[in-house]
């Protein structure tokens, strides 16, 4: 019966967030608010798998983001709005309530085939050297957007407001925090499952000693391989997602370094090999920003300054590499747990 | 034909020459030792066998099958394991984990099936578990499963090294200085599980170790270097007259 505690508590919440948007219980600012820290979670949580379970030092993921930002966001604009560059659309309106995910997906695979750049030089190089080669490649995607004047350059790319309104035009829902709220459950499950797979945990046995790993059987360059394609490409589903957002807009400067900074400070905020710490960690950075906001311009002395305490008190992040569940054993009726699988094992 | 087959083995590191021309014939079911004073190369051997390095000149060869060039989760695939000279062992994830991970190169599942959770992935992840579990059994580590690696006492890691190593399904065990830090009762202990592990396993053992206790009471044979080159080879009361290998020793008190 166990079982079904999880999923039954996640339908209620998909309920009550979704249901609470159609219902326009929440303003439009709250709405933006859950709309990130969806997001955010998939940021973290996908980054996660990388600096955390593997213990490379990947600082790049704003670049991935972009990635998937513009290519589901050129999709969406070329197939379903009357657009300047790409002329009137091409599909009925009402395709892209299907096919909106598919532009998502779309976005995510071609944000994976560029993580390919990252997984290869992560064969040879790792520590410091890798993390300078991520950065280098977080500053070529921008600056490659940057110049790309067909789909706005520097100024940024716009349209996809038209889309998402064409959407609601046709079936009146909050699609996109649907979709987010989904994007975010899949990307949980997705590494939630694979980490604690034995071809996953291969993954900590690189973070461990990687030496011993090859030398024992686990083929690294396959699993690297795997985790930054999986880890770049679910940034570029939270990249197609924010493309979306409320102002339909995005631009080159968005996903700097900046932004992958944000994303690593979430990261290791929560703890590292910790999805729930990232998801802890996700909702509360999200709304502290948003707490913070009067603080204007000194938003950003606070925070860094909560974070060097945070660094001194613990260091480890909130739940350092363990889940909710060793800390509080008592949610092991709703989560299961991972000594579950070893005693029926036994048995 | 013989299992492990090394043919003029060469191996240099910039300008050092580590191993020279460096011949051996493993057959199966055998117990070899290798020994030489600090430094000899007898650590980059194992390392040039199980692919951590490509030698420089030379061929080996496991069941006729070439090793030269493959990577090293390859060579264990094939069939030989080894252990570390320092212990290495995934410190954070628990001894079950440790034992689990080194079937890698055995899960038949995709990558999809590991994402799904599918039957068949749950199935081969049982299998998995019960496998490690018994061989958790053998070494008396069971109740140990769930344990952090990092927390078992030095023995026990040491235990846990060729429990992972045994985990890949060898036929062939490089084990290198299982004896280091041990007190005279444990090395006794370690004899007796050497030979009951070879026997159980079916395994053939090529051993480094500076006790000389052990490389004279369980090995057939052995081979001693000095300076990268083979300097005596032969069964233990040949190698313990050999003058050679006496003065490679000189000054230590060995035999």
């Amino acid at each position: 019966m166990k079982k079904f505690y999880l999923p039954l508590i996640v339908l209620l919440l998909f309920v009550a967030v979704i249901g609470g948007s159609w219902l326009r219980l929440f303003n439009e600012y709250w709405e933006l608010v859950l709309l990130f820290m969806g997001i955010n979670i998939i940021l973290t949580v996908s980054l996660n798998l990388v600096n955390g379970y593997m213990g490379e030092f990947s600082c790049g993921h704003a670049g991935f983001m972009a990635v998937g930002a513009y290519v589901a966001g050129i999709l969406t604009v070329w197939l379903f709005a009357d657009d300047k560059v790409f002329g009137l659309p091409v599909l009925p309106a009402a395709w892209a309530i299907p096919l909106f995910p598919v532009a998502l997906i779309i976005g995510a695979i071609a944000a994976a085939l560029v993580g390919l750049l990252v997984a290869i030089p992560s064969f040879r190089t790792r520590g410091d050297y890798l993390a300078i080669i991520t950065l280098a490649v977080n500053y070529i995607i921008k600056s490659a957007i940057e110049n790309m004047e067909v789909i706005g350059g520097p100024r940024g790319f716009v349209g996809m407001k038209r889309v998402m309104n064409g959407m609601a035009d046709v079936f009146d829902a909050p699609w996109l925090l649907i979709w987010t709220f989904i994007g975010m459950i899949v990307t949980i499950l997705i590494i939630r499952n694979f980490v604690s797979s034995t071809l996953g945990k291969g993954v900590e046995a690189i973070r461990e000693d990687e030496i011993a790993a090859e030398l024992m059987s686990v083929n690294t360059h396959r699993v690297k391989l795997i985790a930054f394609m999986l880890s770049c490409g679910l940034a570029g589903l939270a990249g197609g997602l924010f493309a979306h957002g409320p102002g339909g807009y995005i631009n080159p400067g968005t996903f700097t370094i900046l932004k992958s900074t944000e994303v690593m400070v979430m990261v290791y905020l929560g703890g590292m090999g910790s999805i729930s710490g990232s998801i802890i960690s996700a909702i509360g950075f999200t709304l502290l920003l948003e707490v913070l906001r009067p603080l204007g311009l000194y938003k950003w002395v606070v925070i860094p300054l909560l974070l060097v305490v945070m660094m001194l008190r613990r260091p480890t992040g909130i739940l350092g590499n363990k889940e909710l569940t060793d800390v509080f054993p008592r949610l092991r009726v709703i989560f299961g747990s991972k000594e579950e699988s070893y005693v029926s094992a036994s048995n | 034909m013989s299992l492990l087959q090394i043919r003029d083995m060469t191996h240099f590191f910039g300008g050092l020459r580590a191993v020279y021309d460096f011949n051996l014939n493993l057959e199966e079911g055998e117990l070899v030792g290798l020994i030489g004073p600090n430094g000899a190369g007898k650590t980059t051997i194992f390392n040039l066998v199980t692919g951590a390095y490509k030698p420089s000149e030379g061929q080996v060869q496991f069941n006729g099958n070439n090793l030269v060039g493959l990577r090293p989760h390859q060579i264990t695939a094939q069939g030989i394991a080894r252990t570390f000279q320092t212990i290495r062992l995934w410190n954070e994830l628990t001894v079950l984990d440790n034992i689990c991970i080194a079937r890698a190169s055995r899960i038949k599942y995709s990558l999809l099936d590991s994402i799904l959770h599918g039957p068949k992935y749950r199935k081969e992840e049982k299998e998995i578990k019960e496998q490690a579990m018994a061989l958790l059994a053998v070494f008396g580590l069971e109740k140990d499963a769930q344990e952090l690696a990092k927390n078992m006492p030095y023995g026990a890691q040491r235990r846990v090294e060729i429990a992972r190593a045994l985990a890949t399904e060898p036929q062939l065990l490089l084990l290198d200085e299982p004896a280091a830090g041990m007190n005279p009762g444990e090395i006794g202990d370690l004899m007796d599980f050497i030979q009951r592990i070879r026997q159980e396993f079916d395994l053939t053992i090529w051993i480094i170790e500076h006790q000389m206790r052990v490389i004279m009471n369980i090995c057939e044979r052995i081979k001693v270097i000095d300076f990268g080159e083979t300097i005596a080879g032969g069964t233990p009361g040949e190698i313990q007259d050999n003058p050679r290998v006496i003065e490679a020793y000189l000054g230590e008190e060995v035999f």
